[in-house]
């Protein structure tokens, strides 16, 4: 409970640092008394319309990746399971783009996240077939790269065959992944689909514990393998895709955040489940922080730092994964 | 009362019988060893016993529900796997789940359980240690220990002893003997034909799918059997320290 304790602490002093941060310089204790007073001043209107939804977006986007990262380790039994990884993500964003481009966003404004939830319904379905039931680190991470592979191709024909450059630089702004300029809208049309991913993701957890005992093992002990699968599919796909739905894709996090975490809850898949969320939410925020303190005047993207710093320590687990097979 | 029965249990792969049309019941009491040559259905014939692979013929533990199966029957598969670097204690404790009501934590019973079962195979001086870091032999004690926890009427267990030391052999197999003269059942499927002479209560032996002989072992491990299902001969001795069983010269 300790770690607990410690990551929600960390949740909360970040979730402040972030609403202090930003182009308008205010004394925090100005900023905070017009988050709350929202008395229409400038002040209270950048606090309350600007910055409490991007640091609401980051901890459900951190959230979400970071509980989607561990439950696919989980089942899959492999640490290099990610959905960004994988091509869920990218799947995901194929399936906004596609709304985008077609002006679907514009006329219906669920066909974004519904679309990038079909991207990544599609995408973790693909990856379970593949990367069949036990999940070998090998022929996962390939199916990996052939989905993250087509649906790069399919997100740049979409580029290419568009007949706007203006918009398809948006696009390819938008898909490197950003919690800038997000509003409350945001907020609300991905909450629902995050909470039920949230909900369904949690929900596995004793079944991931018994899964540590290999598949035959945990059927043995009561785990239903087809409901496990399709409550993961199901929640995978509704937390990340509504989370590329409003931030674009966003790598790493669920690969670095359990694997950051896994000691410190004795490495039990449904421990990691709530540390990850939360964890993820931290790195989210601390990311998007960075975001706008390293390069202020320059708009630094979120995908793009996260990526920096993910790949690297993905690099390393390889590494380290590679010296413990030797 | 049986713990399990087998109705003309038959598993085909494809057109061609892997297991075919078995047919036998266990009861409280008895330790059951199944022998036969690899490639026999051994495996298969254990997994789909408990529902694991589809089959034909009927099988009084597959026919159950998940939940009420995994109150019955413990399984110990034989590939011995142990993905994250857990807790003895911790992967021990796994084998509780089916024990434990929705979104519970252990209870006095489950700890109790496990303490039981950590007892049972000597495993208290491994307690913290991570699982992953064992030895193979050390790993098999505990995904044994983690069947035991489960606390099941009848322990189904896949070459539980295969690639442990001699002391942790008969050990075990003392362990699965003293469970079935406690009014449980094990079935254990190995190699070791000595020492299923020795501790067994009861041998079935399989050949290319087909249950050949069912019962107490001087009955099932006769020389024409041996000769006719192994490929070997053998000695056997009644003596002082009980019967020693020990295979000799291939034959084909």
């Amino acid at each position: 409970m300790k770690l607990a304790a410690t990551l929600c602490a960390l949740v909360a002093a970040l979730f402040l640092a972030s609403l202090l941060t930003g182009w308008v310089a205010a004394n925090p204790a100005a900023a905070l008394r017009a988050l709350v007073a929202g008395d229409g001043t400038p002040l209270s209107v950048v606090m309350q319309d600007i910055r409490l939804p991007r640091a609401i977006l980051a901890v459900m986007v951190g959230a979400s990746l970071g509980l989607a990262g561990a439950a696919l380790q989980g089942y899959l039994r492999n640490p290099l399971a990610e959905p960004g990884l994988i091509g869920v993500s990218g799947a995901a964003a194929l399936g906004a783009v596609i709304a985008i481009q077609t002006g679907l966003a514009l006329v219906f404004p669920l066909a974004l996240p519904l679309s990038a939830l079909a991207g990544a319904v599609a995408a973790v379905l693909l990856i379970l077939m593949l990367a069949g039931p036990r999940g070998g680190s090998i022929t996962l991470i390939l199916a990996g790269i052939a989905i993250s592979a087509l649906a790069g191709a399919l997100t740049s024909l979409v580029l290419n065959l568009s007949p706007n450059p203006f918009a398809a630089a948006d696009i390819v702004f938008w898909m490197m992944g950003s919690l800038a300029d997000r509003s409350f809208q945001h907020v609300w049309l991905a909450l629902p689909f995050m909470a039920l991913g949230w909900a369904l993701l949690l929900s596995t957890g004793r079944a991931l514990d018994a899964l540590t005992l290999g598949e035959d093992a945990a059927r043995a002990m009561g785990v239903d393998p087809f409901r496990l699968r399709v409550t993961l599919v199901l929640g995978t796909a509704s937390a990340v895709g509504a989370a590329t739905a409003v931030a674009g894709a966003i790598g790493f996090v669920g690969l670095v955040v359990p694997h950051l975490l896994r000691p410190f809850v004795g490495a039990r898949p449904s421990q990691l489940l709530w540390a990850s969320a939360l964890g993820g939410a931290a790195m989210v925020l601390a990311a998007d922080i960075a975001v706008r303190e390293v390069l202020p005047e320059r708009d630094l993207k979120l995908g793009v730092v996260m990526a920096l710093v993910g790949a690297p320590l993905f690099l390393h687990l390889i590494y380290r994964t590679r010296r413990e097979m030797a | 009362m049986t713990l399990l029965s087998l109705n003309a249990l038959t598993v085909r792969r494809g057109e061609c019988p892997v297991v075919d049309a078995v047919s036998f019941s266990v009861s409280p009491g008895e330790c059951v060893g199944l022998i036969g040559p690899n490639g026999a259905g051994k495996t298969t014939l254990l997994r789909a016993a408990l529902g694991l692979l589809p089959h034909e013929g009927l099988s009084s533990l597959s026919a159950l529900p998940a939940r009420a199966r995994a109150a019955q029957a413990a399984w110990m598969p034989q590939s011995r796997e142990i993905a994250w670097p857990v807790e003895v204690e911790t992967l021990i404790a796994l084998g509780r789940i089916p024990h434990l009501p929705r979104g519970a934590r252990l209870r006095q019973e489950d700890r109790a359980a496990v303490d039981a079962a950590i007892a049972r195979m000597g495993l208290e001086g491994f307690r913290t240690r991570r699982a992953t870091e064992l030895s193979g032999g050390e790993q098999a004690r505990v995904l044994i220990a983690r069947a035991l926890a489960q606390a099941t009427p009848l322990l189904i267990a896949d070459e539980p002893i295969a690639g442990l030391d001699p002391a942790n052999q008969i050990a075990t197999m003392q362990v699965f003997r003293a469970l079935a003269e406690e009014g449980r059942a094990v079935i254990v499927s190995l190699h070791d034909l000595g020492l299923a002479a020795r501790h067994c209560t009861r041998l079935l032996m399989m050949g290319a799918g087909q249950l050949v002989a069912d019962g107490p072992p001087p009955e099932v491990l006769t020389p024409d059997n041996v000769a006719r299902v192994f490929g070997v001969t053998a000695f056997w001795a009644e003596t002082p320290q009980g019967p020693v069983f020990q295979p000799l010269e291939v034959t084909r």
